[in-house]
């Protein structure tokens, strides 16, 4: 090991005025970690399921989210393409692998061209997969793996994300239990809105080097 | 003035008097003894008394503010309370004098038994007291500036402007920015009088937006500032310690006026 | 080390009054963030109980920081990360250009990192000819204009758009002169475009953190602009430049500081981006980088740990300290003539390069106490400001005359007799000076004072403590 690594604990070591510590001081700390308490959870979460779906819209709206709500599976594809239209966007987009998990039928859009796989430079709308809504702050929580590419989450101006209603939690706690369910993935992104800057005389400015609007398709 | 009946025998109070009022502002002294023997209490002012060592203090000089805050821990020792007409002062004594004599036992107790024992005025009056108004009378539109000691370090907010709204004729107009700084900061506006300057010329601005032609403050620091700026920069507006309101003024003229 | 001209902190301060452009760039400072602030806390009725949350969360973790530190370089490591370790500044920069030259890089893309700007890591990697582009909108501004930022959170906070404008015109190549860059929208559509380029072309991403997480060897960035997360998704190297204390044990532990981050930094609930990552790109993983390096920088701060001064590791940088103070908002933060401008930079610049070369700093303070008010982690800045004083005064600095003035007050306050008769003196002569005028325009020994302000005159009829007696006599 480094010399410096050594020399930086041993320093904060002589800081603390102890040596290293005692098997039953540091088994408390790693229970710590084991146990990965909650602090103060705020209380606006405290309320129904379809409560917690309301306040994630509102929130969600707040940050300059655009949503909106399909039925079912069925309703997903012509959702994208009636966004694609709205916007005045090419009929052409980027998709995540796990678009496949909503059963999307691309072909009730034959004039859709439709890519899957990470973001291009040139890409102009992504669509991927969201693994909850936090109705907290209006926040989506996205995951990188083989099927969520991150680079979709930040290189295309436009981004549109799937989310089923039932996946609709209350704090970023909740949120990160359900991480934990399953090996921690390389890359967890909360993202509260498009991208946005207050750098040039604290004008806010939607829009800047993510995603310049950001789309939620609620299903369910 | 309102302010509950008391049974037993009145609480002996000792009015540390500043060094800025005792040099400055003598009236509001007399308006402190006023103020508190209206609401019961047997007011003393004890001559072993100067300044509370802040200026050293805040200058780093630990022993300096030591030799000078040690020639107030005797005087008050016969008294329930020590009532101070300043947040700055009285923060300097209630929070930091017990950590000046930390390393003294005996100074150290006596430390810690007198600045258990000191408050600012208004709040004295309102939460020990349980002072509720006043009688006074000051026919005035006026903004109070909020000193940063007082505010932060003891809580005065609502106490002054709970008894100023009882005073006759007083208009009260918040001013925006109330609770900034405006600049005074003890030895700070000579060591660094531009950024000083700065700060209280923002303040006079804000002073002048709420068209108030008084202000009012706990502290007479601050109040030095703003009305030598105010002065300088040729507005009419009347600069006064609170308590000289609420005690009805006497006919001393405001601060920079004779 | 980045050098430091926190010595002339007086003449800087000047100028800084002087400056128009700055003075109005501040004022919406002033107005903003405070009020944006106020109202997001208001908000959130749990704020207080999480600040005692946040400082406990800290104080923990820095009261067992070697052993946390271990478990997470033992989680980095299990994930396919490397972690470094440098003692100083100059150890940190070493690292990061082998890291740099080992990947072969020509470009390098930077997100904002203040521990950076600390380290001296640009000067570093623009000397060693490897092309920096700082991505964060303002940084990228400032980079171009030559200067350092001036606000932890705001980088060119002290640039207008039309100065943005101009400086854009003047750096990039085969801007159509036409196109108006008169307008933020303008001026961000063009970084926008710009740096798209540099985001794929870069060998190296490198990034500061909010947050490591023993727990799971994670790195947490939080942002506004995607930048962040496109300068350590699309490089080859993701390097993360970090310092000790950004260390807490869990997830959840980061989540509560969350709280109070973004509402105490620009007001807003959350920052847009929030991410944590742990590790390289994994088998299967359609993007990511290839390597994921952690430079564990101490530069002076395991020294703080069990001194007075170690409530400052507990800062996360929000910058709400510096929002809120009166002295920064005249002056602005270059000034303070260091990486860390405001209270907290008042406390952090003399812990890190030492009270001699910034005594200035602490002692440019009201302590009206409104950053300590608004410190999401209840940090004493004004009690540790008070501490420097203390000790630059025992070394001596500051000027001879104040020290002077201080003797020659503290020998005659500490005797009360001679005070009141000092006073007593004082007032007459005060009134004698001032022709009944009630104010003085002008005072030997006080110009700093009278030069823009009056001094109003003692009232008359003596001090208080003389009429107090003559009344009791009578």
């Amino acid at each position: 090991m480094s010399t410096a690594r050594a020399e930086i604990l041993a320093g904060i070591r002589k800081a603390l005025r102890r040596g290293p510590l005692a098997a039953a001081e540091q088994a408390a700390l790693e229970d710590r970690i084991r146990r990965h308490d909650r602090h103060i959870i705020p209380e606006r979460v405290n309320r129904s399921t379809g409560e917690l779906v309301e306040l994630f819209l509102a929130k969600a709206g707040e940050v300059a989210t655009t949503l909106e709500e399909v039925d079912d599976n069925a309703g997903v594809a012509g959702a994208i393409a009636g966004y694609l239209a709205r916007e005045n966007l090419p009929a052409r987009l980027v998709a995540a692998p796990a678009v496949r998990e909503f059963g999307v039928d691309w072909d009730t859009v034959p004039t859709l061209e439709v890519r899957t796989g990470s973001a291009n430079r040139d890409d102009g709308v992504a669509v991927t997969v969201g693994m909850a809504g936090i109705a907290e702050t209006g926040t989506l929580l996205l995951v990188s793996g083989a099927d969520t590419p991150t680079s979709l989450n930040f290189v295309p101006p436009h981004g549109i994300v799937l989310l089923r209603r039932g996946d609709i939690v209350g704090s970023w706690e909740d949120g990160w239990d359900l991480v934990r369910r399953s090996p921690l993935p390389r890359v967890v992104n909360f993202v509260t809105g498009p991208s946005r800057t207050g750098d040039i005389e604290q004008k806010i400015q939607i829009g800047v080097h993510g995603p310049v609007r950001l789309h939620v398709i609620l299903v369910g | 003035m309102q302010a509950p009946q008391r049974d037993e025998k009145p609480l002996r109070v000792g009015l540390f008097v500043t060094c800025l009022v005792d040099l400055f502002r003598p009236s509001v002294g007399f308006a402190a003894i006023r103020l508190l023997e209206d609401a019961g209490c047997e007011v003393v002012v004890p001559r072993s008394q100067g300044c509370c060592g802040q200026p050293a203090y805040n200058s780093g000089d630990n022993a300096g503010a030591r030799a000078v805050a040690r020639t107030l821990l005797d005087g008050f020792a016969d008294c329930d309370h020590v009532v101070i007409p300043s947040g700055s002062c009285a923060g300097m004594l209630h929070h930091h004098l017990a950590d000046l004599f930390a390393d003294d036992a005996e100074l150290g107790h006596r430390a810690r038994h007198l600045a258990a024992r000191c408050h600012e005025l208004v709040s004295f009056l309102v939460d020990v007291l349980g002072v509720t108004s006043v009688e006074a009378r000051c026919e005035a539109r006026a903004t109070y500036h909020d000193s940063c000691s007082g505010l932060r370090e003891l809580g005065v907010r609502e106490q002054p402007r709970r008894l100023l709204a009882s005073v006759d004729g007083l208009e009260l107009a918040e001013m925006t920015e109330a609770e900034v700084c405006c600049g005074f900061g003890g030895t700070f506006c000579v060591k660094y009088p531009e950024i000083s300057d700065a700060m209280v010329a923002n303040k006079l601005a804000n002073i002048v937006a709420a068209d108030a032609g008084l202000v009012l403050a706990g502290d007479l620091g601050c109040l030095l500032n703003m009305a030598g700026k105010a002065s300088r920069e040729g507005h009419d507006i009347a600069f006064r310690h609170v308590a000289e309101v609420l005690a009805g003024t006497d006919g001393t003229p405001a601060l920079g006026r004779g | 080390m980045q050098g430091s001209n926190s010595k002339a902190f007086p003449a800087s301060a000047r100028a800084a009054l002087d400056d128009a452009v700055l003075q109005s760039a501040l004022h919406n400072l002033k107005s903003g963030f405070p009020v944006r602030r106020a109202e997001v806390v208001a908000d959130l009725p749990e704020f207080e109980a999480l600040r005692d949350a946040g400082r406990d969360i800290k104080d923990h973790t820095l009261a067992n920081l070697d052993a946390y530190l271990e478990l997470y370089e033992e989680r980095v490591t299990a994930s396919g990360g490397q972690v470094h370790w440098a003692r100083t500044a100059a150890e940190a920069c070493d690292i990061v250009m082998r890291i740099c030259n080992d990947a072969g890089a020509r470009t390098v893309t930077k997100g904002k990192s203040m521990v950076a700007e600390e380290i001296g890591l640009n000067e570093r990697l623009d000397a060693s000819g490897i092309r920096r582009v700082e991505t964060d909108l303002g940084e990228y501004i400032v980079q171009l204009r030559g200067e350092t930022p001036s606000h932890i959170i705001v980088p060119a906070v002290h640039v207008t758009r039309q100065e943005i404008g101009a400086t854009f015109r003047e750096a990039h190549d085969g801007l159509d002169p036409d196109r108006s860059l008169d307008d933020p929208r303008a001026i961000t559509d063009e970084a926008r475009e710009r740096l798209r380029a540099d985001f794929f072309a870069a060998e190296v991403g490198i990034t500061g953190a909010n947050f490591l997480i023993a727990e799971s060897g994670s790195s947490v960035i939080v942002t506004n602009e995607g930048n962040g997360d496109l300068t350590q998704t699309l490089a080859r190297v993701h390097v993360v430049v970090a310092s000790i204390e950004k260390l807490v044990p869990t997830a959840e532990d980061a989540m509560a500081i969350l709280r109070l981050l973004a509402r105490s930094a620009t007001g807003q609930e959350a920052s847009v981006y929030t991410t944590v990552s742990t590790g390289p790109r994994r088998p299967g993983d359609p993007d990511g980088p290839e390597a994921y390096h952690v430079v564990l920088v101490d530069n002076g701060r395991s020294a703080l740990i069990g001194t007075g001064f170690q409530d400052m590791l507990r800062c996360i940088r929000c910058a709400a300290c510096m929002n809120h103070c009166p002295v920064y908002g005249a002056v602005g933060g270059h000034a303070y003539g260091w990486v860390y401008p405001g209270p907290m930079g008042a406390v952090l610049t003399p812990s890190l390069i030492g009270i001699d070369h910034s005594s200035h700093l602490p002692n440019a303070s009201t302590f009206c106490g409104r950053c300590e008010q608004v410190c999401p982690m209840r940090i004493p800045l004004t009690r540790m400001m008070r501490n420097y004083r203390a000790v630059a005064h025992e070394r001596g600095l500051g000027s001879r005359r104040a020290r002077l003035a201080l003797t020659l007050w503290v020998l005659v306050a500490s005797r009360p007799v001679l005070y009141r008769w000092a006073a007593r003196a004082g007032a007459a002569a005060l009134r004698v000076l001032a022709f009944g005028r009630g104010r003085l325009r002008r005072l030997p020994l006080a110009a700093g004072w009278t030069a823009t302000r009056d001094l109003p005159t003692p009232e008359a009829g003596g001090t208080f403590m003389s009429r107090y007696r003559r009344g009791q006599q009578r």
